[in-house]
């Protein structure tokens, strides 16, 4: 049966902006005086305005009324804009600081991914940070005394293990960090990818441990915005809005919810020496019409209308296909095709179209980046400028079951008994 | 939002309640225990940190205070001439430098407890009190290498034939240096809860206990001093606890309970309050550092 081992009570968390008082005993003194003479506060921020949710101008509430609650061996997906309170929760849950109001009630023991490598220090060796950060997090000597073997083994530091970890390069400090937080044993997990960023092979480290702890049962907290991976482990979701739970939900409705209110976000990157420059862009179904959805299986064109500013020998002309989690998909150019598109005088116009057959992406939502150059450069390149779906139709994926989303392509196949 | 549909719920289901404000008097000392081990660790990590890559290493304990004594003894024994109770002068100076200096470790490291951590409490939980009490203990180690030494160069004195010795009342040092650690961690974690406002006191601090050594009878003996601003010089609560040092190591004076029962009531208040105080900070420091 399962039991509840997080509840969020109508929790609230304000905090002032810029600090409290404001840091040395001379200035609040100045205020006080101020206040008394019935002055303007000479320390108060000139012009502010807090487009979040301006309270009276001093106060910022970070989260506003937050209830939920979490079953053990449940994974809940904390999704939101930055801003929107995704680290504020985190923070009140390992007790870095205390909620305003309301009360945060919790069943276990909690760990977080966030404090990899708190607490280390660079004069110690190995062998004595492990027992130090393991300390830090909430282990006993003896627990981790009974898990020291497994942790170096896992680290995979050996016989360095008795080396000041100053010695050690970026990747074994971070793996035997890691090693240590991957063997606390709590009944809940936070993970927060967002603060984790950059080295990929942790990510996919921290990501697999999150899996195997919930499928042991546990509870685990997930924070990413990577929509793919958390739509992958994450049965639930809430999505926070401006400090308030603005949805709570099966992971899906709440991803779906996010991209429908985060659409008008994306402002184009475009770069490139622009001696010849994309002037228009469409997309297109097969049958010339233009759309944004797909069924797998379809073609889809892109029209691209360009101008030479200068007079150039050739330029080539392709398009990079990425999901919604910004991985690479595809890479279409037409070098491939052996097309050729030559000697452009200064001022000349062009239109190209190019059609791309048997869409076979997993379904989902898709961006093209758009690039014109050659092999002296890039003359113009806007990222991520179209944007469609696709969707399952009925001609590919006919099993009575859902599609897994783990997948990213759909391979054909034929079937025959022997 | 139904929390009044569940009437079943049993007072200890959950193992934690996190709520806005702990109530003043709460203080969980047992969970400061159930991490003893990580005060343990952190005093070996200062300990070992502080001295590697040295090459004198923990001697290092030992020339801090010899070369401040050897200073003393010029500046303040033979140009000042202040007198010493009839007591060797490097004997005086050295014991004096030794019990000061537990104190004044003791509160200028815990003193920075919350600016210097800033980070490590922004990331993790534990009782935050675990920090300054390993400060306390891992300088109460530096202390007794330090009065190994000092009791070394005693006997050395007592076989040259100076008149001092150690008196009965030796007993009473463990009390003494509690009282020491205690005044240290309770003025230590006061200020440490307001530097989290006030960054001023970081300056006030450093120089502060400077000064404060030349009101207490570190340099000169209490008996040196006029009548009339003996009060002020004994309401300082460490002034009874360096005499008694002293005397009970050197054999020189009389230690008065009396006095140094004022230095305990003072430290009993003085922590009870500095824990108080921390308590009610440390819950929410993050959000202003």
């Amino acid at each position: 049966m399962s039991q509840e081992v997080i509840r969020f009570e109508d929790v609230s968390k304000q905090y002032r902006l810029g600090s409290v008082g404001t840091g040395t005993l001379s200035h609040d003194l100045n205020r006080l005086f101020a206040k008394i003479t019935g002055k303007d506060d000479p320390t108060k921020k000139v012009g502010v305005v807090n487009t979040l949710h301006n309270r009276d101008g001093e106060y910022v509430w970070a989260l506003q009324h937050i209830s939920f609650g979490l079953n053990d061996g449940e994974v809940l997906g904390v999704v939101g804009k930055n801003g929107a309170g995704k680290s504020t929760l985190l923070k009140l849950l390992s007790r870095v600081t205390a909620p305003t109001t309301g009360q945060i009630k919790v069943k276990g023991r909690i760990a977080s991914l966030l404090e990899v490598g708190t607490g280390f220090h660079p004069e110690l060796t190995g062998k004595e940070n492990i027992f130090l950060n393991g300390a830090i997090l909430g282990m006993t000597k003896k627990e981790i005394k009974s898990k020291f073997d497994e942790i170096v083994e896992f680290s995979g530091v050996g016989k360095y293990v008795d080396t000041p970890v100053k010695r050690y390069s970026s990747g074994m400090y971070v793996r035997l960090a890691f090693a240590v937080a991957a063997h606390l044993e709590p009944e809940i997990l936070i993970v927060d990818e967002v603060l984790a960023v950059g080295d990929a092979e942790f990510q996919k480290k921290a990501i697999g441990k999150m899996q195997s702890v919930s499928k042991s049962g546990r509870t685990v907290l997930f924070v990413s915005h990577n929509l793919t991976a958390v739509e992958q482990l994450c049965t639930r979701g809430i999505l926070l809005q401006n400090g308030m739970l603005a949805m709570e939900g099966p992971i899906n409705d709440i991803t779906t919810a996010y991209k429908k209110a985060s659409v008008n976000e994306n402002e184009l990157k475009r770069s490139g020496t622009r001696h010849a420059e994309l002037k228009k862009y469409e997309l297109l179904n097969q049958f010339g019409v233009v759309a944004d959805e797909f069924y797998l299986g379809d073609s889809l064109k892109v029209r691209a209308f360009f101008e030479a500013r200068e007079a150039i020998d050739y330029t080539d002309f392709s398009l990079d296909i990425r999901n919604d989690a910004n991985e690479f998909i595809g890479h279409i150019t037409n070098a491939d095709s052996l097309f050729e598109i030559k000697s452009l005088e200064k001022g000349e116009q062009r239109s190209i179209e190019v059609t791309v057959r048997n869409l076979s992406m997993a379904p989902g939502t898709y961006y093209i980046s758009l690039w014109l150059g050659n092999k002296y450069g890039t003359f113009d390149y806007i990222e991520n400028c179209i944007r469609f779906n696709i969707k399952q139709g009925d001609s590919y994926i006919l099993r009575p079951f859902p599609f897994d989303k783990r997948a990213k392509v759909v391979l054909q196949s034929d079937w025959k008994s022997l | 939002m139904n929390q009044t549909a569940q009437p079943t719920e049993s007072a200890t289901y959950w193992s934690m309640v996190l709520k806005p404000k702990r109530s003043l008097f709460e203080i969980n000392l047992r969970e400061l225990w159930q991490y003893r081990d990580l005060i343990a660790l952190f005093v070996r990590r200062d300990f070992v940190a502080k001295y590697k890559q040295t090459i004198l290493g923990p001697i290092w304990f030992i020339i801090q205070p010899l070369l401040t004594t050897l200073m003393f003894v010029v500046v303040f024994g033979n140009i000042a001439g202040i007198p010493t109770d009839g007591i060797p002068q490097m004997l005086f100076y050295m014991t004096g430098i030794v019990g000061w200096n537990y104190f004044s470790t003791c509160l200028n490291d815990t003193s920075q407890t919350f600016i210097k951590n800033a980070s490590i409490f922004g990331k993790v939980y534990f009782p935050r009190l675990a920090m300054p009490l390993s400060i306390v203990i891992s300088n109460l180690v530096s202390f007794a290498i330090q009065f190994v030494f000092l009791i070394g160069f005693l006997i050395y004195f007592m076989i040259q034939g100076a008149a001092v010795a150690p008196t009965a009342e030796v007993f009473l040092i463990p009390f003494l240096v509690l009282l020491i650690a205690g005044l240290g961690l309770g003025f230590g974690i006061i200020i440490s809860s307001l530097t989290t406002k006030y960054r001023d006191l970081v300056h006030l601090v450093t120089f502060g206990v400077t000064l404060w050594m030349y009101a207490t009878p570190v340099i000169y003996p209490l008996s040196e001093i006029p009548a009339k601003y003996k009060m002020y010089v004994l309401a300082n609560p460490m002034t009874p606890i360096v005499e008694s040092f002293k005397t009970v190591m050197l054999g020189v004076g009389e230690v008065n309970y009396g006095y140094l029962l004022y230095s305990l009531g003072f430290m009993v208040v003085l922590l009870f309050a500095g824990i108080l105080i921390f308590n009610k900070v440390e819950k929410t420091f993050m959000d202003t550092v």
